[in-house]
């Protein structure tokens, strides 16, 4: 099993009290699958998401990546695991806004150290950003901004791609063409694909679905 | 991994280029100002150590007569009989070259110029028939010249010196040698007119100018102060802007330790550059000063110090440590909140904002404490240090408290405003408070840094120029080379003339600190034109018919004497009847009557005069004085100008203070430039709304222009009192400690505002051209933002 999620606990604690956001979640996704993790707005969705992908620490339960407990590991095990493993996408995109179209792309690739100048150059091609790769982040849409995002994320051929409503900021066409690409690179590389999303039609698309409300798996 | 992120990084600066050239241009500033100090103090500290090294002032015991007067060959005969190892120096003056002659033969090591490794280099040079060695700044004919000699100096053997000086068989010293034979007759029984002074008893000159040097690095560091302002402004803002682009590193696997190195070794990097531009444009500026200060040092402490800079390795290394220093006090702090700064920042919106609140309460305590430690030493601090601890004190502390007061003053003002626009500009002016709270904290120091020292500054003069009126009451003052001469010119013209004054003095002891007697004739000269600062009913007649003493202020101050304390001069007790003012000079003085002063020291004669006649006679007498007398016109001064002549050195002195003035407002003027640039491109998206909603570019424009000169205003409005309380802190602490002396303090309100004129212009050319960029956007950049925001 690629990604195993057990009995995840997650409670934010402010100043003016705490929040349960996860009460026992329990996951799992195998290579080559994707998965739709839908819910309405605070159900847990996005923390599940970073807790998977290392962004955050649960507070209690087991999260396993290739056989690996990302919750036992300290911060730099879990950078490394986001380098090599994992790949993320934004809602928000993330790009970097000093690097140029290419570098981006290439970015995570790099750092991971599984930089290939062939297979960036096809998912420049097949992402349509040919004619784009010498401009920055600030001079393209939001949706070529979105497909450099995922071009990144793939560029590192990593196990597993987690998405946080990649298509959320897009209008309905741009979503779906994005989504298109997403789907079908993911399925080429065999990686695992999870996905939180709001959209139904989305979620459909998708090998399976689980449902979060108020912090548990329907 | 390392160069991919760092290009990540490095890409911020290159996509920001205005951020860039703030951070390089206000680090190279700041470095440049400390290290033009650090050079001018480098140069006079070497001048004085090679002036030091020649005399051997510092080194050797010297035997010197008790009045001053010269010492004969046959006295050091008689010594060098007695067993004394002793060796003869002379020292006069050509024009202003400092001659010096030594015996090669007898001089004991060390008294060679700094840089000549030994005694045989003395004596090569010196063995040759009539060989002079020079500075390199002396120009003279027949001179050889040699760097390792002391600037201003000449130094060739004591015969030649003898020679040249018109004073055969004579000399000023005998410096004796620290190996001396056992069973040598005493001083007493050779030489009873000879007193030994003890190595370091002297007027060392480097002590002397401590405080002067001290002032320098005070405000070359206040310079570098408010460059480093600007720096942690850009610094500040660049680690904001680049939030961002580190969370998304973080995001993709790289971690937080690995980017604060790396942003720490691309800061470094930063700094190295920065610094060497700042260190040559330090060297720049520091010749540019140096032969005012090297003016200074002379006219103020007779100190010979070069008008030239070398590139000594002590500032340079001395400029970038304090470059990188600088970058990494500005930095720390806003690398510090980065790298605490959490993965998912919009999960915990309320904790910044609690920490930012954190962040100005603890200013205002820091702000509190300081001000509180800057009261307390204005009770009690009175030495140089705990001065400057107190100047440091009041004036970070009032920086820190400036942009909580101002915040507290924008409340106020928003209270009361009326209309909608009016409530918009003040609720948007404390927005942009934090952003500009670094670049009003720079012009608060510069402006009050002004307003301080030129208070000071002008003080002093006021008060020199009716100290000279004072002292300088005589019309002529006249000099004979010889007592022949004196007694002659005496009886010439005494006839012709309301009253001949002799000037006449010497060198003693007055409660164990090195002082230089008067001896006063009773004249109302005195009587009607010198004023105390304390003294008896009748000060004057108590010196001619009760024995008494006047003592300068420095005196009085140095050895905690006070009118009515009775001091000695040898063997006389002398009752205290005033104490004077006596600016400029370092040491202690005292005037006795003249007849006591002939009693006390037979062999001091008058060479010097002060001559009293009509001022429309003046001419014609020095004419006769020249024509029938003989005396040369050099021999002759009239009072206009020693005071034209006192008074330019005056203005000499204070040069560089003006020059660093002048140097520290323009830095805090292109702190509020760079300040406002790199915010222009932030305000977009807050002015995109009230653009919207019907304001014009260009009322947003002046609306900005008058935002930043508003609060230059309001700033300038705190600086005036602080400039006040600085000018108080040097007239009465640290002057009274680097000098022996307290000055009045007068206010010069025509002088504020023009320079409250001078730093709001400043501020408003530096708003000018960002406002212009605000005015100037096109609407399509005010639309993007709304389009973002969907």
């Amino acid at each position: 099993m690629l990604l195993t999620a057990r009995e995840v606990h997650k409670t934010f604690r402010t100043v003016g009290g705490s929040t349960v956001v996860l009460r026992g979640v329990d996951l799992s996704l195998d290579s080559g699958q994707s998965l739709a993790l839908t819910g309405e707005s605070g159900s847990g969705k996005s923390t599940l998401l970073h807790l998977i992908g290392g962004l955050d620490s649960a507070d209690q339960g087991q999260i396993f990546i290739d056989g690996a407990d990302i919750l036992a590991m300290d911060d730099a095990g879990r950078a490394g695991l986001r380098r090599g493993t994992v790949g993320i996408v934004f809602q928000q995109f993330n790009l970097i806004p000093s690097l140029t179209v290419a570098s981006n792309i290439a970015f995570q690739a790099r750092l991971a150290g599984k930089y290939d100048a062939d297979w960036v150059d096809v998912l420049i091609d097949r992402f349509g950003l040919t004619s784009q790769v010498a401009k920055y982040p600030e001079q393209l849409s939001g949706g070529q901004q979105q497909r450099v995002a995922i071009a990144r994320t793939l560029a590192s051929r990593p196990r597993l791609v987690l998405a946080d409503e990649p298509t959320g900021n897009l209008d309905e066409d741009t979503a779906s063409n994005v989504m298109d690409m997403l789907l079908s690179l993911v399925t080429e590389a065999g990686a695992g694909l999870l996905m939180v999303t709001h959209s139904t039609a989305l979620a459909a698309r998708l090998d399976s679905r689980v449902h979060l409300r108020v912090g548990q798996i329907e | 991994m390392i160069a991919v992120t760092f290009a990540a990084l490095w890409g911020h600066w290159w996509r920001s280029p205005l951020q860039l050239f703030t951070l390089l241009a206000g680090l190279a500033l700041a470095t440049a100002l400390w290290s033009s100090v650090q050079a001018i103090n480098a140069e006079a500290r070497a001048s004085y150590d090679a002036a030091s090294a020649t005399l051997g002032e510092v080194q050797f015991d010297r035997l010197v007569h008790r009045d001053g007067l010269p010492i004969g060959q046959d006295t050091y005969i008689r010594l060098r009989r007695g067993g004394w190892l002793v060796s003869p120096v002379i020292e006069g003056r050509i024009g202003d070259v400092r001659l010096i002659g030594l015996d090669p033969l007898t001089a004991p090591g060390g008294m060679a110029p700094i840089g000549w490794s030994n005694m045989n280099d003395l004596q090569d040079f010196i063995l040759a028939d009539g060989r002079i060695i020079a500075a390199p700044d002396v120009v003279l004919d027949g001179v050889e010249s040699d760097p390792a000699v002391a600037p201003g100096t000449a130094i060739a053997d004591v015969g030649t010196v003898q020679v040249l000086l018109g004073r055969r068989d004579e000399f000023d010293a005998l410096v004796v040698r620290p190996e001396q034979p056992l069973g040598q007759a005493s001083l007493e029984e050779i030489a009873p007119e000879l007193t030994r002074q003890v190595a370091q008893s002297g007027s060392d000159i480097g002590r002397l100018t401590d405080s002067f040097h001290l002032n320098l690095s005070a405000f070359g560091l206040l310079s570098f102060a408010v460059g480093i302002f600007i720096v942690q402004g850009a610094i500040g803002l660049a680690f904001e802007q680049l939030r961002g682009t580190v969370q998304t590193l973080r995001t993709l696997g790289v971690p937080m330790q690995f980017l604060v190195l790396l942003i720490v070794v691309e800061l470094l990097g930063l700094a190295l550059i920065a610094g060497s531009i700042g260190v040559g444009l330090g060297y720049f500026i520091a010749a540019l000063l140096m032969p005012d200060v090297s003016a200074t040092l002379r006219g103020l402490y007779g100190a010979d110090v070069v008008g030239t800079l070398e590139l000594r390795p002590i500032w340079l290394a001395s400029g970038m440590a304090i470059s990188i220093g600088g970058t990494v006090v500005a930095a720390s702090t806003a690398l510090w909140k980065l790298s605490r700064m959490p993965l998912l920042v919009g999960a915990q919106p309320r904790a910044i904002s609690v920490i930012a609140g954190r962040g100005e309460k603890a200013q205002a305590a820091a702000s509190a404490v300081l001000l509180l430690v800057a009261f307390v030493l204005a009770l009690t601090a009175d030495e140089i240090l705990t001065g400057f601890v107190l100047l440091g004190a009041l004036l970070i502390g009032a920086a820190l408290g400036l942009p909580i007061v101002l915040r507290v003053l924008l409340d106020g003002v928003a209270q009361y405003s009326r209309g909608v626009i009016a409530s918009w500009f003040w609720a948007d002016t404390r927005q942009q408070l934090p952003g500009l709270s670094l670049a009003l904290m720079a012009l608060l120091l510069a402006m009050a840094t002004n307003v301080g020292v030129s208070t000071m500054v002008s003080s002093f003069r006021l008060t020199f120029v009716a100290f000279l009126d004072q002292r300088l009451s005589s019309e002529l003052y006249v000099t004979a080379e010889s007592p022949e001469q004196a007694a002659y010119m005496v009886d010439f013209m005494t006839p012709q003339v309301d009253a001949v004054l002799p000037i006449m003095s010497a060198q003693v002891q007055i409660s164990g600190r090195p002082t230089d007697v008067f001896g006063a004739r009773n004249h109302a000269t005195y009587r009607d034109n010198w004023t105390f600062l304390t003294a008896g009913l009748t000060p004057w007649k108590d010196v001619h018919t009760n024995d008494a003493v006047l003592i300068n202020e420095q005196l009085a101050r140095s050895a905690d004497l006070q009118v009515g304390d009775v001091v000695s001069i040898g063997e006389q007790p002398l009752a205290i009847a005033g104490v004077y003012a006596d600016y400029g000079n370092p040491i202690g003085q005292a005037i006795i009557a003249e007849y006591l002063f002939k009693i006390l020291f037979p062999n001091v004669l008058p060479l010097r005069f002060g001559l009293r006649l009509p001022l429309e006679d003046v001419g014609a007498f020095v004419e006769g004085l020249q024509s029938e007398a003989g005396l040369p016109a050099s021999s002759v001064i009239n009072q206009a100008s020693i005071k034209a002549y006192s008074l330019a050195i005056f203005d000499r002195t204070f040069t560089v203070t003006a020059a660093l003035n002048i140097l520290t407002l323009s830095v805090a003027g292109f702190a509020i430039l760079m300040s406002l640039l790199t915010l222009t491109a932030m305000r977009v998206p807050q002015l995109a709304p009230a653009w919207a909603m019907g304001l014009t570019r260009w009322q947003l424009g002046l609306l900005e222009l008058f935002r930043t000169v508003m609060l230059a205003v309001l700033t300038g409005v705190i600086a005036l009192p602080l400039g006040l309380a600085l000018a108080w802190v040097l007239l009465a602490v640290v002057n009274v400690a680097a000098f022996g002396w307290r000055l009045p303090m007068f206010l010069f309100p025509w002088d504020y505002a023009q320079l409250g004129g001078l730093a709001i212009l400043a501020a408003g050319l530096a708003a000018l051209w960002p406002a212009l960029q605000l005015a100037r956007t096109p609407p399509a950049d005010l639309l993007k933002v709304f389009s973002n925001e969907q």
